[in-house]
């Protein structure tokens, strides 16, 4: 029997037509097609993703003592990981290294550098004025960050050189190291007075070259504006760059 | 071993296999913890808009946290600075990652009012990225996140056009649209996400609206709220307190 030629054709368009039905409906997985699958993989990659912050409570579990001191000051509303940075890894091992702890003078402005366009009240400081130089770390305890206070019974009366001298070089040198006060000077400051340095051996005790006093910066005592007293260029209580 | 010996230490035995077989099953019993039901969640975001104080801290932490390209351009959550003058014309700067221009001191006598406002995906409820997608890549979850398949998304970026926040961008390693995901991976651990968790001054907060005790129903209940675009019907979930009507 002779097949129509028409008819193989036809046989061959459903042949094709049957078979591109069949491979997209048994050919294509369901992660493909079916939206229940390839959302449940989708929302299950974006679960298994890596963790990096280990979150604020994780870290009092073992750091106790930093968190009762931190609960009670300023920053009580810091997460450790603000400054400390992402600690998963010392979280889960100890023993994996310590989380990043911020040092230099550079870490600190970023919150408290003055910018108006920070809410009013917010604690800002010009960093090229505010005691220059330092680390915030040597004066302000960033688990409880109080500035560090001029005895009150110095600064009930003398408060504008308080003022001063707590945001210069000197900030952390207490009244005492460069002024003896006699217990009297309390009920008769006008007649029994503290005393004040009065040569220049007295500075150069740390800022000479060779003085033992690491951090302050040195000159040669014998040469360096040799017929003049320190406080005739540099004001104790603010001395800069002059 | 005699009869009387095994029925002996048959009666020991006997019951000594209960009880491990039942201490078996306590702790097989234990093993599969009960496990994060969407369902029974819906996320939402507030911005308390006097708290924040432009540190930045939340861009660089969603960085760390979700490896976005450290490149200035690419963000998933980024803080802006709206300066207002005088004669009501607005700049709007975006704070730069290191030394930038919002960084600087600007206090000018025609300066009217300045201040930062964190941006990020609003995670609309009724999204325009979800509904232009051409190859159903992102989505909404059942619990309030928009999320970005990344096997499906062909990179076409109309999702990017389209979102009418600039939430989204294109991810330069795998060429596909990428955006913030309210932290997806710590959100379902019961963690926050990594923004809310550093931000210094919590002008962040982040909570479960379908929770009566979480703290973003408590905000909303405390403050006024204002949306980005509400005439846009996104309905987002980045509800704002203390929005100057410039920024809306």
């Amino acid at each position: 029997m002779k097949v129509p030629e028409q008819i193989k054709r036809l046989a061959v368009v459903l042949f094709v037509i049957l078979a591109a039905v069949l491979l997209t409906r048994y050919l294509i997985p369901a992660s493909v097609v079916d939206p229940r699958v390839y959302r449940a993989s989708s929302a299950q990659r974006e679960v298994s993703k890596e963790i990096k912050f280990a979150g604020a409570t994780t870290c009092s579990d073992c750091h106790d003592d930093i968190n009762t001191k931190k609960k009670v000051g300023f920053h009580k509303g810091l997460s450790c990981e603000t400054c400390h940075g992402p600690s998963v890894k010392h979280a889960e091992d100890p023993s994996s290294g310590k989380p990043f702890a911020p040092r230099e003078r550079k870490f600190c402005p970023q919150c408290h550098e003055y910018n108006p366009s920070r809410p009013t009240g917010f604690p800002q400081i010009i960093p090229t004025i505010h005691n220059p130089l330092k680390p915030c770390i040597t004066c302000h305890n960033p688990h409880d960050p109080v500035p560090p206070q001029v005895p009150r019974e110095c600064s009930a009366c003398h408060a504008q050189i308080e003022r001063t001298k707590a945001l210069s070089r000197h900030a952390l040198l207490e009244c005492t190291t460069c002024h003896s006060t006699p217990t009297r000077h309390k009920q008769l400051p006008r007649s029994v007075k503290p005393t004040k340095p009065e040569s220049r051996e007295f500075c150069a005790k740390c800022h000479d070259t060779g003085a033992s006093r690491k951090d302050a910066p040195k000159v040669d005592a014998a040469t360096h504006g040799s017929r003049f007293l320190c406080w005739e260029c540099h004001y104790p209580h603010m001395p800069g760059e002059a | 071993m005699d009869k009387r010996e095994f029925l002996k230490s048959l009666v020991v035995f006997i019951p000594a296999g209960g009880v491990i077989a039942s201490l078996a099953k306590q702790a097989g019993a234990k093993a599969p913890e009960p496990a994060y039901q969407a369902k029974n969640h819906y996320y939402g975001m507030g911005i308390e808009i006097d708290k924040c104080i432009g540190c930045n801290r939340c861009v660089e932490a969603c960085k760390l946290e979700n490896d976005v390209p450290q490149e200035p351009f690419f963000f998933r959550t980024w803080v802006e600075r709206y300066t207002i003058k005088k004669d009501k014309s607005v700049v709007v700067q975006t704070v730069g990652l290191r030394k930038g221009k919002a960084r600087e001191i600007v206090e000018q006598e025609d300066v009217l009012r300045s201040f930062f406002v964190p941006k990020l995906c609003n995670h609309c409820a009724n999204p325009p990225c979800v509904q232009v997608c051409p190859v159903d890549a992102t989505w909404s979850t059942e619990d309030g996140a928009v999320l970005v398949d990344k096997n499906r998304c062909i990179g076409c970026r109309y999702c990017i056009q389209a979102c009418p926040y600039g939430a989204r961008y294109l991810h330069p390693k795998t060429k596909t649209a990428d955006k913030c995901t309210f932290c997806y991976h710590r959100v379902v651990r019961g963690l926050l996400p990594a923004c809310v968790e550093v931000c210094p001054t919590q002008a962040r907060i982040f909570g479960d609206l379908k929770s009566q005790a979480s703290r973003l129903v408590r905000f909303e209940r405390l403050n006024k709220i204002h949306v980005l675009k509400p005439d846009l019907n996104t309905q987002p979930k980045v509800y704002y307190a203390g929005l100057d009507g410039e920024v809306r």
